[in-house]
Protein backbone atom coordinates (compact mmCIF):
# COMPACT_ATOMS: atom_id res chain seq x y z
CA UNK A 1 0.00 0.00 0.00
CA UNK A 2 3.18 2.46 0.52
CA UNK A 3 4.36 3.78 -2.91
CA UNK A 4 7.61 2.88 -2.96
CA UNK A 5 7.61 0.24 -0.11
CA UNK A 6 8.36 3.89 2.18
CA UNK A 7 7.64 3.91 5.22
CA UNK A 8 4.66 5.79 7.35
CA UNK A 9 5.61 9.64 7.30
CA UNK A 10 4.74 12.15 10.29
CA UNK A 11 1.94 14.03 10.64
CA UNK A 12 1.62 17.13 12.87
CA UNK A 13 -0.92 19.46 13.81
CA UNK A 14 -0.82 22.77 12.43
CA UNK A 15 -4.32 24.49 12.89
CA UNK A 16 -7.25 24.41 15.40
CA UNK A 17 -10.73 25.69 15.01
CA UNK A 18 -13.76 25.06 17.60
CA UNK A 19 -17.42 26.17 18.14
CA UNK A 20 -18.47 24.91 20.91
CA UNK A 21 -21.28 25.26 24.22
CA UNK A 22 -18.15 27.28 25.60
CA UNK A 23 -18.26 29.60 22.53
CA UNK A 24 -16.82 29.86 19.24
CA UNK A 25 -12.56 29.74 18.86
CA UNK A 26 -9.98 27.88 20.52
CA UNK A 27 -7.97 29.95 22.86
CA UNK A 28 -11.71 31.70 24.37
CA UNK A 29 -13.21 27.94 24.66
CA UNK A 30 -10.01 26.57 26.49
CA UNK A 31 -9.73 29.53 29.09
CA UNK A 32 -13.39 29.19 29.92
CA UNK A 33 -13.41 25.05 30.04
CA UNK A 34 -9.85 25.60 32.47
CA UNK A 35 -11.59 28.30 34.52
CA UNK A 36 -14.24 25.39 35.61
CA UNK A 37 -17.11 27.16 33.10
CA UNK A 38 -19.58 25.32 32.14
CA UNK A 39 -21.84 25.62 28.72
CA UNK A 40 -24.78 23.96 29.31
CA UNK A 41 -27.75 25.88 29.89
CA UNK A 42 -31.65 25.82 29.06
CA UNK A 43 -33.17 24.90 25.70
CA UNK A 44 -35.23 28.27 24.58
CA UNK A 45 -34.83 27.99 20.74
CA UNK A 46 -38.10 25.60 20.73
CA UNK A 47 -40.73 24.29 23.04
CA UNK A 48 -39.63 21.34 25.33
CA UNK A 49 -42.95 21.06 27.46
CA UNK A 50 -43.22 17.72 25.91
CA UNK A 51 -39.68 16.48 26.30
CA UNK A 52 -38.16 14.64 29.86
CA UNK A 53 -34.73 16.66 29.14
CA UNK A 54 -35.11 20.46 28.57
CA UNK A 55 -31.25 21.47 28.69
CA UNK A 56 -28.27 21.58 26.28
CA UNK A 57 -25.04 22.64 25.33
CA UNK A 58 -25.68 25.24 22.66
CA UNK A 59 -22.88 27.59 20.48
CA UNK A 60 -24.15 30.76 22.41
CA UNK A 61 -25.11 33.91 20.32
CA UNK A 62 -22.68 36.89 19.86
CA UNK A 63 -19.98 37.90 17.67
CA UNK A 64 -16.71 37.25 17.00
CA UNK A 65 -15.63 39.55 19.30
CA UNK A 66 -17.05 38.21 22.26
CA UNK A 67 -16.75 34.78 21.18
CA UNK A 68 -20.27 33.83 20.24
CA UNK A 69 -21.61 32.74 16.82
CA UNK A 70 -23.14 35.44 14.37
CA UNK A 71 -23.62 33.75 11.23
CA UNK A 72 -23.35 36.68 8.76
CA UNK A 73 -19.82 37.12 10.00
CA UNK A 74 -18.92 33.59 8.71
CA UNK A 75 -21.39 32.83 5.67
CA UNK A 76 -23.44 34.69 3.35
CA UNK A 77 -26.72 34.82 3.86
CA UNK A 78 -28.12 33.70 0.69
CA UNK A 79 -25.46 30.23 1.71
CA UNK A 80 -26.87 30.50 4.64
CA UNK A 81 -30.02 28.37 3.95
CA UNK A 82 -28.50 25.97 1.65
CA UNK A 83 -26.68 24.23 4.26
CA UNK A 84 -27.92 22.92 8.02
CA UNK A 85 -26.39 23.99 10.89
CA UNK A 86 -24.31 21.23 11.42
CA UNK A 87 -22.31 22.48 7.68
CA UNK A 88 -22.63 25.87 9.26
CA UNK A 89 -20.95 24.96 12.51
CA UNK A 90 -18.71 22.92 10.10
CA UNK A 91 -17.37 26.21 8.24
CA UNK A 92 -16.88 28.18 11.05
CA UNK A 93 -14.74 25.68 12.43
CA UNK A 94 -12.62 25.19 9.37
CA UNK A 95 -12.14 28.73 8.92
CA UNK A 96 -10.63 29.56 12.23
CA UNK A 97 -8.53 26.18 11.70
CA UNK A 98 -7.27 27.03 8.60
CA UNK A 99 -6.61 30.87 8.92
CA UNK A 100 -4.47 29.40 12.43
CA UNK A 101 -2.27 27.01 10.19
CA UNK A 102 -1.63 29.60 7.71
CA UNK A 103 -1.96 27.57 4.88
CA UNK A 104 -4.06 29.00 2.27
CA UNK A 105 -2.54 27.47 -1.04
CA UNK A 106 -2.84 29.65 -4.63
CA UNK A 107 -0.96 26.66 -6.53
CA UNK A 108 -3.20 23.87 -7.80
CA UNK A 109 -0.31 21.19 -6.47
CA UNK A 110 -0.94 22.53 -3.29
CA UNK A 111 -4.44 22.90 -3.31
CA UNK A 112 -4.26 19.39 -4.74
CA UNK A 113 -2.57 18.07 -2.32
CA UNK A 114 -4.88 19.13 0.46
CA UNK A 115 -7.99 17.18 1.36
CA UNK A 116 -11.02 17.36 3.50
CA UNK A 117 -12.56 14.63 6.34
CA UNK A 118 -14.71 16.23 8.33
CA UNK A 119 -17.79 13.71 9.63
CA UNK A 120 -21.02 14.27 11.71
CA UNK A 121 -23.07 11.44 13.56
CA UNK A 122 -26.36 12.43 12.62
CA UNK A 123 -26.12 15.50 9.63
CA UNK A 124 -28.38 17.65 9.10
CA UNK A 125 -31.83 16.48 11.26
CA UNK A 126 -33.26 20.13 11.53
CA UNK A 127 -33.48 20.43 8.17
CA UNK A 128 -35.09 16.77 7.17
CA UNK A 129 -37.83 17.38 10.16
CA UNK A 130 -38.26 20.35 8.27
CA UNK A 131 -38.56 18.93 5.61
CA UNK A 132 -40.65 15.83 6.57
CA UNK A 133 -43.08 18.34 7.85
CA UNK A 134 -43.83 20.27 4.79
CA UNK A 135 -44.19 16.65 2.41
CA UNK A 136 -46.48 15.42 5.31
CA UNK A 137 -48.85 18.26 4.90
CA UNK A 138 -49.31 17.44 0.97
CA UNK A 139 -46.34 20.44 0.18
CA UNK A 140 -43.97 18.53 -1.86
CA UNK A 141 -43.95 20.65 -4.83
CA UNK A 142 -42.43 23.37 -2.09
CA UNK A 143 -39.40 21.72 -1.25
CA UNK A 144 -36.35 23.34 -1.55
CA UNK A 145 -33.73 22.26 -4.24
CA UNK A 146 -31.30 22.66 -1.32
CA UNK A 147 -32.84 20.25 1.01
CA UNK A 148 -30.71 16.97 0.34
CA UNK A 149 -27.41 19.38 -0.04
CA UNK A 150 -28.08 20.85 3.08
CA UNK A 151 -28.62 17.44 4.37
CA UNK A 152 -25.95 15.53 4.03
CA UNK A 153 -23.50 14.60 6.08
CA UNK A 154 -20.33 14.90 3.40
CA UNK A 155 -21.34 17.95 2.73
CA UNK A 156 -19.75 19.47 5.44
CA UNK A 157 -16.57 18.69 3.73
CA UNK A 158 -17.79 19.58 -0.09
CA UNK A 159 -18.72 23.34 1.61
CA UNK A 160 -14.75 23.40 3.03
CA UNK A 161 -13.37 21.89 -0.36
CA UNK A 162 -15.21 24.63 -2.24
CA UNK A 163 -14.87 27.24 -0.32
CA UNK A 164 -10.43 27.08 0.32
CA UNK A 165 -9.84 25.37 -3.23
CA UNK A 166 -8.83 21.96 -1.84
CA UNK A 167 -8.92 19.45 -4.37
CA UNK A 168 -7.29 16.75 -2.76
CA UNK A 169 -9.09 13.72 -0.62
CA UNK A 170 -12.67 14.85 0.16
CA UNK A 171 -14.15 12.03 2.98
CA UNK A 172 -16.70 12.17 5.33
CA UNK A 173 -16.72 10.01 8.71
CA UNK A 174 -20.04 8.61 9.92
CA UNK A 175 -19.17 6.29 13.16
CA UNK A 176 -21.73 8.25 15.48
CA UNK A 177 -19.91 9.47 19.04
CA UNK A 178 -16.97 8.21 17.85
CA UNK A 179 -16.75 10.11 14.32
CA UNK A 180 -14.59 13.16 15.47
CA UNK A 181 -11.84 10.40 16.70
CA UNK A 182 -12.39 8.86 13.46
CA UNK A 183 -11.76 11.30 11.43
CA UNK A 184 -8.62 12.45 12.86
CA UNK A 185 -7.04 9.52 12.99
CA UNK A 186 -8.26 8.78 9.32
CA UNK A 187 -7.15 11.33 7.84
CA UNK A 188 -3.76 11.75 9.56
CA UNK A 189 -3.37 7.70 7.92
CA UNK A 190 -4.50 9.47 4.41
CA UNK A 191 -1.19 11.91 5.03
CA UNK A 192 0.96 9.29 6.46
CA UNK A 193 0.13 6.86 2.93
CA UNK A 194 1.12 9.55 1.27
CA UNK A 195 -2.84 10.78 -0.28
CA UNK A 196 -2.28 14.32 0.92
CA UNK A 197 0.17 16.38 2.49
CA UNK A 198 -2.71 18.68 4.63
CA UNK A 199 -6.01 17.23 5.54
CA UNK A 200 -8.79 19.55 7.57
CA UNK A 201 -10.37 17.32 9.45
CA UNK A 202 -12.95 17.03 12.57
CA UNK A 203 -16.19 16.61 13.59
CA UNK A 204 -19.82 18.50 13.40
CA UNK A 205 -22.67 18.18 15.18
CA UNK A 206 -26.47 20.18 15.25
CA UNK A 207 -28.74 17.48 16.63
CA UNK A 208 -30.11 20.10 19.38
CA UNK A 209 -33.33 19.95 17.65
CA UNK A 210 -37.24 19.02 18.69
CA UNK A 211 -36.54 15.47 16.47
CA UNK A 212 -32.54 15.07 18.15
CA UNK A 213 -34.02 15.27 21.55
CA UNK A 214 -36.82 13.85 21.42
CA UNK A 215 -34.94 10.45 19.69
CA UNK A 216 -32.02 10.62 22.32
CA UNK A 217 -34.69 10.83 25.48
CA UNK A 218 -36.28 7.79 23.26
CA UNK A 219 -33.40 6.17 23.95
CA UNK A 220 -33.27 6.61 27.58
CA UNK A 221 -30.05 8.36 27.39
CA UNK A 222 -30.44 11.61 28.72
CA UNK A 223 -30.25 13.57 31.54
CA UNK A 224 -33.43 14.18 32.73
CA UNK A 225 -32.70 15.36 36.82
CA UNK A 226 -30.99 18.02 36.94
CA UNK A 227 -33.36 20.60 34.19
CA UNK A 228 -33.29 23.13 36.86
CA UNK A 229 -29.56 23.35 37.67
CA UNK A 230 -28.28 22.93 33.76
CA UNK A 231 -25.25 23.11 35.06
CA UNK A 232 -25.03 20.31 37.37
CA UNK A 233 -26.42 18.06 34.95
CA UNK A 234 -23.39 16.33 32.99
CA UNK A 235 -21.67 14.72 35.97
CA UNK A 236 -19.18 12.37 34.72
CA UNK A 237 -18.08 9.00 37.20
CA UNK A 238 -20.44 11.01 40.28
CA UNK A 239 -22.53 8.56 41.94
CA UNK A 240 -25.50 10.67 40.96
CA UNK A 241 -25.40 11.23 37.04
CA UNK A 242 -28.41 10.32 35.26
CA UNK A 243 -27.13 10.39 31.87
CA UNK A 244 -25.56 12.58 28.98
CA UNK A 245 -26.40 16.04 28.35
CA UNK A 246 -26.78 16.73 24.18
CA UNK A 247 -24.09 19.20 22.96
CA UNK A 248 -23.84 20.65 19.47
CA UNK A 249 -20.63 22.46 17.79
CA UNK A 250 -17.98 21.28 15.67
CA UNK A 251 -14.21 20.76 16.19
CA UNK A 252 -11.65 20.54 13.20
CA UNK A 253 -7.47 20.57 13.35
CA UNK A 254 -5.65 21.51 9.71
CA UNK A 255 -3.72 17.63 9.86
CA UNK A 256 -0.24 17.96 7.90
CA UNK A 257 2.71 16.00 7.15
CA UNK A 258 5.55 16.88 9.35
CA UNK A 259 8.62 17.74 6.44
CA UNK A 260 5.69 20.01 4.96
CA UNK A 261 5.01 21.74 7.84
CA UNK A 262 8.49 22.24 9.13
CA UNK A 263 10.12 23.42 5.27
CA UNK A 264 7.13 26.17 5.53
CA UNK A 265 7.88 27.27 8.87
CA UNK A 266 4.22 26.40 10.04
CA UNK A 267 3.50 26.73 14.52
CA UNK A 268 3.31 23.03 15.40
CA UNK A 269 0.85 22.02 18.36
CA UNK A 270 1.81 18.18 18.14
CA UNK A 271 2.31 15.62 16.76
CA UNK A 272 -0.45 12.20 16.07
CA UNK A 273 1.56 9.34 17.46
CA UNK A 274 -0.75 6.61 17.69
CA UNK A 275 -4.52 5.84 16.44
CA UNK A 276 -6.84 2.60 17.23
CA UNK A 277 -10.08 1.49 16.87
CA UNK A 278 -12.06 -1.71 17.57
CA UNK A 279 -15.76 -2.79 17.43
CA UNK A 280 -17.67 -4.22 20.71
CA UNK A 281 -20.03 -7.05 18.98
CA UNK A 282 -22.06 -6.80 21.63
CA UNK A 283 -25.21 -3.76 21.93
CA UNK A 284 -26.33 -1.09 19.94
CA UNK A 285 -26.34 1.55 22.54
CA UNK A 286 -24.87 -0.26 25.51
CA UNK A 287 -20.94 -1.55 25.44
CA UNK A 288 -19.70 -4.23 26.90
CA UNK A 289 -19.55 -4.39 31.10
CA UNK A 290 -15.80 -5.69 30.73
CA UNK A 291 -15.11 -2.35 28.75
CA UNK A 292 -13.39 -4.99 26.38
CA UNK A 293 -13.85 -2.61 23.42
CA UNK A 294 -12.56 0.46 25.16
CA UNK A 295 -9.59 -1.82 26.44
CA UNK A 296 -8.46 -3.22 23.02
CA UNK A 297 -9.01 0.58 20.95
CA UNK A 298 -6.86 2.25 23.77
CA UNK A 299 -4.24 -0.90 23.34
CA UNK A 300 -4.36 -0.66 19.66
CA UNK A 301 -3.40 2.86 19.78
CA UNK A 302 -0.74 2.95 22.29
CA UNK A 303 0.80 -0.10 20.14
CA UNK A 304 0.59 2.21 16.82
CA UNK A 305 1.97 5.28 19.08
CA UNK A 306 4.96 2.87 20.13
CA UNK A 307 4.26 3.85 23.67
CA UNK A 308 4.03 1.65 26.95
CA UNK A 309 0.81 3.13 29.17
CA UNK A 310 3.03 4.75 31.76
CA UNK A 311 4.62 7.22 29.53
CA UNK A 312 1.11 8.70 28.66
CA UNK A 313 0.27 11.43 31.29
CA UNK A 314 -3.24 12.70 30.54
CA UNK A 315 -6.30 10.76 29.03
CA UNK A 316 -9.63 12.76 27.55
CA UNK A 317 -11.83 10.31 28.62
CA UNK A 318 -15.05 9.50 26.55
CA UNK A 319 -17.14 9.79 29.75
CA UNK A 320 -20.57 10.79 28.70
CA UNK A 321 -22.22 10.88 32.43
CA UNK A 322 -23.76 7.60 32.00
CA UNK A 323 -23.55 4.39 33.68
CA UNK A 324 -20.33 3.54 30.77
CA UNK A 325 -18.31 6.01 32.45
CA UNK A 326 -17.08 3.42 35.41
CA UNK A 327 -17.11 0.78 32.05
CA UNK A 328 -14.37 2.99 30.30
CA UNK A 329 -12.55 3.29 33.81
CA UNK A 330 -12.52 -0.38 34.58
CA UNK A 331 -10.55 -0.31 30.70
CA UNK A 332 -8.02 2.27 31.47
CA UNK A 333 -7.11 0.87 34.84
CA UNK A 334 -6.62 -2.63 33.30
CA UNK A 335 -4.40 -1.38 30.42
CA UNK A 336 -2.86 0.98 32.33
CA UNK A 337 -2.13 -1.08 35.44
CA UNK A 338 0.44 0.10 38.03
CA UNK A 339 0.96 3.24 35.77
CA UNK A 340 -2.94 4.26 36.65
CA UNK A 341 -1.46 6.26 39.79
CA UNK A 342 0.09 8.66 37.57
CA UNK A 343 -2.47 8.91 35.05
CA UNK A 344 -4.74 12.02 35.10
CA UNK A 345 -8.20 11.27 33.46
CA UNK A 346 -11.28 13.58 32.72
CA UNK A 347 -14.11 14.40 30.95
CA UNK A 348 -14.45 17.58 29.24
CA UNK A 349 -18.37 16.51 28.79
CA UNK A 350 -18.62 17.99 32.20
CA UNK A 351 -18.82 21.46 30.67
CA UNK A 352 -20.05 21.16 27.00
CA UNK A 353 -22.01 18.26 26.79
CA UNK A 354 -22.11 15.47 24.42
CA UNK A 355 -21.03 17.03 20.51
CA UNK A 356 -21.82 13.18 19.64
CA UNK A 357 -19.74 13.54 15.84
CA UNK A 358 -17.99 16.88 17.20
CA UNK A 359 -17.15 15.48 20.59
CA UNK A 360 -13.82 13.61 19.44
CA UNK A 361 -12.42 16.17 17.42
CA UNK A 362 -12.87 18.94 20.22
CA UNK A 363 -11.92 16.80 22.69
CA UNK A 364 -8.74 15.66 20.71
CA UNK A 365 -8.02 19.49 20.94
CA UNK A 366 -8.58 19.85 24.06
CA UNK A 367 -5.49 16.91 24.57
CA UNK A 368 -3.09 18.78 22.09
CA UNK A 369 -3.66 22.00 24.34
CA UNK A 370 -3.44 19.88 27.49
CA UNK A 371 0.25 19.24 26.26
CA UNK A 372 1.17 22.82 24.88
CA UNK A 373 0.16 24.12 28.11
CA UNK A 374 0.65 21.74 30.86
CA UNK A 375 -2.78 21.29 32.15
CA UNK A 376 -5.06 18.79 32.71
CA UNK A 377 -8.70 20.46 32.17
CA UNK A 378 -11.34 19.83 34.95
CA UNK A 379 -14.12 17.36 35.32
CA UNK A 380 -17.16 19.64 36.66
CA UNK A 381 -19.44 18.07 39.20
CA UNK A 382 -17.29 15.16 40.50
CA UNK A 383 -18.24 15.75 44.42
CA UNK A 384 -19.17 12.02 44.92
CA UNK A 385 -17.77 9.52 42.67
CA UNK A 386 -19.83 6.07 42.21
CA UNK A 387 -16.45 4.26 42.99
CA UNK A 388 -12.56 5.38 43.57
CA UNK A 389 -9.70 5.11 41.51
CA UNK A 390 -6.13 5.57 41.89
CA UNK A 391 -6.42 7.54 38.41
CA UNK A 392 -6.72 11.55 38.86
CA UNK A 393 -9.94 12.35 37.09
CA UNK A 394 -8.89 16.15 37.90
CA UNK A 395 -11.96 16.67 39.91
CA UNK A 396 -13.63 20.48 39.56
CA UNK A 397 -10.48 22.32 39.04
CA UNK A 398 -7.87 21.90 36.67
CA UNK A 399 -4.41 20.55 36.96
CA UNK A 400 -1.04 21.92 36.19
CA UNK A 401 1.16 18.89 34.96
CA UNK A 402 3.89 17.49 33.18
CA UNK A 403 2.09 15.95 30.21
CA UNK A 404 4.42 15.06 27.14
CA UNK A 405 2.19 11.96 25.79
CA UNK A 406 -2.33 12.56 25.88
CA UNK A 407 -4.67 9.75 24.35
CA UNK A 408 -8.24 10.47 23.76
CA UNK A 409 -11.20 8.22 23.48
CA UNK A 410 -14.46 8.21 21.64
CA UNK A 411 -17.41 5.54 21.50
CA UNK A 412 -20.28 5.14 19.70
CA UNK A 413 -23.50 3.52 19.19
CA UNK A 414 -23.22 0.49 17.27
CA UNK A 415 -20.17 -0.54 19.16
CA UNK A 416 -17.51 1.54 17.55
CA UNK A 417 -14.70 2.77 19.51
CA UNK A 418 -11.89 4.95 18.44
CA UNK A 419 -8.54 6.25 20.35
CA UNK A 420 -5.86 8.81 19.07
CA UNK A 421 -2.87 9.50 21.00
CA UNK A 422 -0.60 13.03 20.52
CA UNK A 423 2.57 14.43 21.48
CA UNK A 424 4.17 16.62 22.06
CA UNK A 425 7.26 18.06 19.29
CA UNK A 426 10.02 18.91 20.78
CA UNK B 1 -42.11 50.09 -12.53
CA UNK B 2 -45.04 48.21 -12.03
CA UNK B 3 -46.02 46.68 -8.62
CA UNK B 4 -45.46 42.91 -9.93
CA UNK B 5 -42.01 44.19 -11.16
CA UNK B 6 -41.28 45.89 -7.81
CA UNK B 7 -41.95 42.62 -6.03
CA UNK B 8 -39.87 40.42 -8.67
CA UNK B 9 -37.03 42.79 -8.14
CA UNK B 10 -37.40 42.28 -4.31
CA UNK B 11 -37.64 38.62 -4.19
CA UNK B 12 -34.17 38.62 -6.43
CA UNK B 13 -32.06 40.51 -4.10
CA UNK B 14 -33.39 38.65 -1.10
CA UNK B 15 -32.78 34.95 -3.25
CA UNK B 16 -29.61 35.87 -4.51
CA UNK B 17 -28.12 37.95 -2.40
CA UNK B 18 -27.18 40.84 -4.96
CA UNK B 19 -27.25 44.35 -4.80
CA UNK B 20 -30.96 46.27 -5.69
CA UNK B 21 -28.95 48.60 -8.50
CA UNK B 22 -27.79 45.01 -10.24
CA UNK B 23 -31.17 43.29 -10.37
CA UNK B 24 -32.40 45.25 -13.87
CA UNK B 25 -35.13 44.03 -16.42
CA UNK B 26 -32.45 42.69 -18.63
CA UNK B 27 -30.37 40.94 -15.98
CA UNK B 28 -30.26 37.06 -16.27
CA UNK B 29 -30.34 35.33 -12.89
CA UNK B 30 -27.23 32.64 -14.27
CA UNK B 31 -24.89 35.36 -16.18
CA UNK B 32 -25.38 38.30 -14.15
CA UNK B 33 -26.66 37.47 -10.77
CA UNK B 34 -24.24 34.63 -9.80
CA UNK B 35 -27.28 32.29 -9.97
CA UNK B 36 -26.79 28.69 -10.31
CA UNK B 37 -29.30 26.29 -11.76
CA UNK B 38 -30.31 24.91 -8.15
CA UNK B 39 -30.53 28.88 -7.10
CA UNK B 40 -33.54 29.48 -10.16
CA UNK B 41 -35.55 26.60 -9.07
CA UNK B 42 -35.68 28.04 -5.73
CA UNK B 43 -36.45 31.45 -7.29
CA UNK B 44 -38.90 30.04 -9.06
CA UNK B 45 -41.00 28.81 -6.05
CA UNK B 46 -40.41 31.98 -4.02
CA UNK B 47 -42.31 33.62 -7.12
CA UNK B 48 -44.87 31.01 -7.42
CA UNK B 49 -45.49 31.31 -3.43
CA UNK B 50 -45.28 35.46 -3.77
CA UNK B 51 -47.51 35.81 -6.59
CA UNK B 52 -50.04 32.48 -6.12
CA UNK B 53 -49.01 31.63 -9.56
CA UNK B 54 -47.93 27.73 -10.69
CA UNK B 55 -44.85 27.81 -12.99
CA UNK B 56 -44.82 24.38 -14.79
CA UNK B 57 -40.86 23.22 -15.48
CA UNK B 58 -41.04 23.79 -19.09
CA UNK B 59 -42.61 27.73 -18.50
CA UNK B 60 -39.92 28.11 -15.67
CA UNK B 61 -36.83 26.83 -18.01
CA UNK B 62 -38.11 29.94 -20.52
CA UNK B 63 -37.74 32.23 -17.40
CA UNK B 64 -33.66 33.17 -17.22
CA UNK B 65 -34.09 36.95 -16.89
CA UNK B 66 -35.97 39.56 -14.20
CA UNK B 67 -38.24 40.17 -17.37
CA UNK B 68 -38.95 36.93 -18.35
CA UNK B 69 -40.25 36.32 -14.60
CA UNK B 70 -42.66 39.68 -14.50
CA UNK B 71 -43.65 38.90 -18.02
CA UNK B 72 -44.86 35.34 -16.87
CA UNK B 73 -46.50 36.54 -13.95
CA UNK B 74 -48.40 39.41 -15.29
CA UNK B 75 -49.31 36.96 -18.06
CA UNK B 76 -51.09 34.63 -15.52
CA UNK B 77 -52.75 37.51 -13.13
CA UNK B 78 -53.58 38.28 -16.30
Amino acid sequence: MFPNGAAPRRVVVTGMGIASPLGLGVEHVWKRLLAGESGISAIQAFDVTELPAKIAGQVPAGTKATGGLDLNEWIPVKDQKKMDRFIQLALVAAAEAVEDSGWLPEEEEDRAATGVMIGSGIGGLTTIYDASQLVASGRARRLSPFFIPSALINLASGHVSIRYGFKGPNHSVVTACATGVHALGDAARLIAFGDAEVMVAGGAEAAVCELGMAGFCASRALSTAFNDTPEAASRPWSEDRDGFVMGEGAGVCVLEEYEHAKNRGAKIYAEVIGYGMSGDAHHITAPPEDGSGAFRSMRAALRSAGVAPEQVQYVNAHGTSTFADDVELGAVERLWGDAASGLAMSSTKSAIGHLLGAAGAVEGIFSILAIRDQVAPPTLNLDRPSRETPIDRVAKVAQERKIKVALSNSFGFGGTNASIVFRAVP
Amino acid sequence: MSETAEKVKKIVVEHLGVDEAKVTEDASFIDDLGADSLDTVELVMAFEEAFGVEIPDDAAEKITTVKDAIAYIESQKG
